[in-house]
């Protein structure tokens, strides 16, 4: 047991590791990018691109340059923006983890609790037009681009009908911290987390119906029938028991990517200062060590969901817990 | 099969593009600011003064519901919407397109050599798929794009401009290969151990002659299946990539672009951001229907999923 | 007569048309009494079971007839009074006992879940009942076995709590469908010593379903037929067994190798197969495969006569 904790937890530490190698490579050793002319600008003179590369460290062996980005971001949090010089980065990635956690916690929320119930009633209500009805909107769902669908929310509600009751107290957009503004956080975040949501409803949806109908078919909810059980106690006792594991471990993987850095669209469209716009804003004016910060961050959220999800899935199986 | 036969009427509509353009005669890549056009008879400037705020700055024509003059409108440098949609469609379905193929020769390749030839070929491979899977795909997409889309990419004898559309395409091709390669190599690796390829093992055919002969055809119906499924996919990261202005670059169009060009007109000339964004959802819904018809018809065990990004 | 099934039929709607799963099957039932019913697979007999249990989900099946369970009516009663029912009076006994449980609870908690389905009573008192169901199917640590998952039990463990959650309600009628064919030789004489135990405890009447002529030699009272649907022969055992009227019983009785005396070099099998029930021949299901077959055979659908030994046959009527 202990032992297959120590190599699930090399296992994330190689990962983790291999992405920052990764990323390392992809920004400073791509053949036709050199870090040192993005900083300078186009037209620098080779006097002042070196300058640069001195400055930055550039003109060192590649495996020092990412021993030192590595030691910079995770031992001594001293990595600087190239942007701003001075402003430090991993101060400003501590920051934006509340705002992307407030958003991905929410919008996770309404849809698991929302998809549970489709999921249900749909399986329940099978090939009836109820289901059929549900089924397409949650292809729907799936099917719109999420930025879009915050354009059009905010189309609606920042500007067509905000003047109506039904928007008005839509506050405008932007993050407020929950600690200081409680109902600040909830009223402007109520309309990114349905936005969020929309896509995993469908997702969630879909596939819950799909394991529940799967699960009904199974010998085992004959016997439950055979048992005398209730219809219902069969299918939230039996059928959606047994549906959990797939929606679980699904649910752990989109949680992590949320978290690291999958929110991002969403961020960007509503101006919520998160991860994902961090690294936007980082993207747009071409700051690497922000963005390699990011990226770390986001991989180990990622990686931590992974086991996670590994962990839940003992809990929820009773067939993986002694094999 | 409904489903097929929107595919099939996008597609039309996105391949007549140029035929749109000439017909109406506009040119949807130069910003035409002083055009002006004629509503029943009478001429109305392209880009009118603002009548909001200090009157300064221009707002574009809205839709005049006409065919071939300005349909949905212009957009914020007076170009006519419907046409830069119809050409936008075309990036974005060939960019798709052309994603899908990368993933699937990349993705197939990879999971026929791992699974076929295990030991260590298979550690290194799985662990880089893992790298690659554990990757938040946009910041793996936004890793990517940042260093090629301002100085494009060189390797070898092979020179990409930046700007070009081939470089959405490997990047978001690259993103999604450990979608298909993972079940690829899952599904070779029990045809592997499967007695009719060990029999043939030990009569000595030869490995590739085994691999087209036996395990060839066991997947591609997989790919088959994976091929409408992963173009939605695509649809959507490609529109997004272009939203966040590492897509398709300027002056070209996609449905992600114009998006991203209508945000600034959202409030005045919502058409501009909503017309494409429907037409994205239209598509997508539509290759996701028809994709999982005929993963119902041809392979109902399979796990494929639609929507996952 | 505890249970009475009339002239019942099971059809199915499918895209190639209806199909008569069951047509007209008749038989009785006396309180611990065992009957044994054979046929091979898709003769009908776990469909007809099923029917008495209620269990026939499938929205595209119609069931017709009578089944007179204690002289109530049993077709068209409420699903909730049906359910009242089902665990409690009438328990069932499935073939693949790695299949019949969930997978997600341990063995007790899915046993108390039917004994609370049915009595109010505790948590606690239900487990203390369940040790007592799991020590009589000779588990032997049932305390322990309690918190079992079912994956954590060999094929015949399973069944063993397959069959003590059955009886965790006294059922005065016990259906068990092939319980022993998933399951070793070995294993499979312990379950149905277990079986002829409970008809002695609980004085439960048992609907054993097989396809096993040996297994029915060793447990059944009387016997009961069936093929395509319909019931060929029914009797007594000893009557079955030492005067075979049916051809098909017959040939069923040729197929198992004798226990006692010198054995044959192969066994006789069965010419041909089922026929498809799509595609029934007009006359005696039977006939195509039949040795003793004439032409009459191919014209006329023989009945089942009246007495306690009567055989759907021809043959028999003439006799």
């Amino acid at each position: 047991m202990i032992y297959a904790i120590l190599r699930r937890f090399g296992q994330m530490l190689f990962v983790m590791f291999g992405i920052s190698v990764i990323v390392f490579l992809i920004f400073f050793a791509t053949p036709g990018s050199d870090p040192a002319a993005r900083i300078a600008g186009r037209n620098a003179s080779p006097e002042v691109l070196e300058a640069v590369r001195h400055s930055f460290g550039f003109d060192r062996p590649l495996y020092v340059q990412y021993g030192l980005m590595m030691q910079k971001i995770f031992v001594t949090g001293d990595l600087t923006s190239f942007v701003n010089r001075g402003w430090k980065v991993v101060p400003a990635v501590l920051d934006a983890i509340p705002v992307t956690l407030s958003l991905v916690f929410g919008a996770a929320i309404l849809w698991v609790v929302v998809s549970v119930i489709i999921g249900i009633v749909a399986a329940a209500t099978r090939d009836s037009w109820l289901d059929k009805l549900l089924m397409a909107l949650g292809l729907i769902g799936i099917s719109m681009p999420v930025y879009w669908l915050g354009e059009v929310m905010n189309l609606i509600t920042q500007s067509r009908y905000h003047d109506t009751w039904l928007f008005s107290w839509v506050p405008p957009l932007g993050y407020k911290p929950l600690m200081s503004d409680p109902k600040g956080w909830f009223l402007t975040l109520v309309i990114p987390w349905i936005t969020l949501a929309v896509l995993y409803i469908g997702i969630y949806g879909r596939v819950l119906r799909a394991a529940i109908i799967e699960s009904m078919q199974e010998d085992f909810i004959r016997t439950a029938r055979a048992k005398g059980l209730s219809e219902t106690r069969i299918l939230l006792r039996h059928a959606l028991r047994t549906s959990l594991i797939a929606f679980v471990t699904l649910f752990g993987l989109d949680f992590g990517a949320l978290v690291g850095g999958s929110a991002l669209l969403t961020e960007v469209v509503f101006g919520l200062n998160g991860i994902g716009k961090l690294t936007y804003d980082a993207m747009q004016n071409l700051d690497l060590p922000m963005i390699m910060a990011t990226v770390m961050y986001a991989s180990m959220f990622v990686v931590i969901a992974n086991a996670v999800v590994d962990f839940v899935y003992i809990l929820l199986d009773p067939r993986v817990r002694t094999s | 099969m409904a489903s097929l036969a929107i595919v099939v009427v996008i597609v039309l509509s996105c391949l007549s593009a140029p035929l749109y353009a000439r017909w109406a005669g506009v040119d949807p890549f130069t910003s035409t600011l002083d055009a002006v056009i004629h509503i029943d008879g009478v001429e109305v400037p392209v880009m009118e003064a603002s009548t909001e705020g200090l009157g300064l700055g221009y707002t574009p024509i809205g839709p005049t519901w006409e065919l071939g003059n300005y349909f949905l409108g212009a957009d914020n440098q007076g170009r006519d919407v419907m046409a830069r949609l119809l050409y936008g469609g075309l990036s974005s379905l060939m960019i798709a397109a052309a994603a899908t193929v990368f993933t699937l020769i990349v993705g197939t390749t990879a999971g026929l050599v791992a699974g076929y030839f295990g030991g260590v070929t298979d550690t290194v491979l799985s662990r880089l798929l893992d790298i690659l899977w554990a990757f938040p795909i946009y910041l793996l997409a936004i890793s990517l794009s940042i260093v090629t889309i301002t100085a494009g990419i060189s390797i070898g004898p092979i020179t990409i401009e930046s700007g070009s559309l081939w470089l959405p395409v490997i990047i978001i091709g690259i993103v999604y290969v450990p979608y298909v390669a993972r079940p690829i190599r899952g599904q070779v690796l029990s045809l592997r151990n499967s007695e009719f390829v060990l029999a043939a093992i030990n009569l000595g055919v030869p490995g590739w002659h085994i691999l087209w002969r036996d395990i060839q055809p066991n997947i591609t119906t997989t790919l088959i299946v994976f091929v409408p499924l992963m173009m939605a996919l695509n649809m959507l990261t490609e529109s997004a990539l272009s939203f966040l202005s590492i897509g398709v670059q300027p002056p070209a169009a996609s449905w992600g672009t114009i998006i991203q060009d209508g945000q600034a007109l959202l409030y005045t000339r919502p058409l501009v951001a909503l017309a494409p964004g429907i037409a994205i959802a239209l598509a997508v819904m539509a290759l996701n229907v028809f994709g999982d018809g005929l993963r119902d018809a041809l392979d109902p065990r399979s796990k494929v999923q639609l929507g996952r990004t | 007569m505890m249970l009475s099934v009339r002239d019942l039929k099971v059809s199915f709607r499918t895209e190639d048309g209806l199909v008569w799963a069951i047509d007209g099957v008749s038989f009785d039932l006396d309180e611990g009494e065992i009957l044994g019913v054979v046929g091979e697979s898709g003769s009908g007999k776990t469909v007809s079971l099923l029917a008495v249990m209620g269990l026939i989900t499938d929205p595209n099946a119609t069931i017709e007839g009578s089944i007179r369970y204690k002289g109530r009516e049993l077709v068209g009663l409420p699903a909730k009074e049906l359910r009242r029912l089902r665990g409690n009076e009438i328990a069932m006994i499935f073939q693949d006992p790695m299949t019949a449980l969930t997978p997600v609870y341990t063995i007790g908690w899915q046993i108390a879940e039917q004994i609370r389905a049915h009595q109010n009573i505790s948590k606690a008192k239900a487990l203390d009942r369940v040790e007592e169901l799991l020590a009589e199917v000779n588990f032997p640590n049932p305390r322990e076995a309690m918190s079992r998952y079912p994956h954590q039990l060999s094929g015949g463990m399973r069944q063993r709590a397959v069959i003590a959650m059955a009886l965790s309600c006294n059922p005065a009628l016990l259906v068990a469908d092939e319980p022993t064919t998933a399951l070793d030789v070995t294993v499979q004489a312990g379950i149905l010593d277990l079986v002829r135990k409970l008809r002695a405890t609980h004085n439960s009447a048992v609907v054993f379903i097989t396809h096993d002529m040996g297994v029915v030699s060793e447990l059944a009272d009387r016997v009961m037929v069936m093929y395509a649907g319909r019931v060929v022969e029914r009797g007594s055992r000893s009557a079955l067994f030492a005067d075979p009227r049916h051809p098909y019983t017959r040939a069923l009785l040729g197929s198992i190798p004798p226990l006692t005396g010198e054995k044959p070099r192969r066994l006789p099998a069965i010419p041909g197969s089922p026929p498809s029930l799509l595609r029934l021949p007009q006359g005696c299901a039977f006939g195509p495969r039949c040795p003793l077959r004439y032409d009459a055979c191919a014209a006329e659908k023989p009945a089942l006569g009246d007495g306690p030994h009567a055989a759907a046959c021809l043959l028999e009527a003439q006799a």
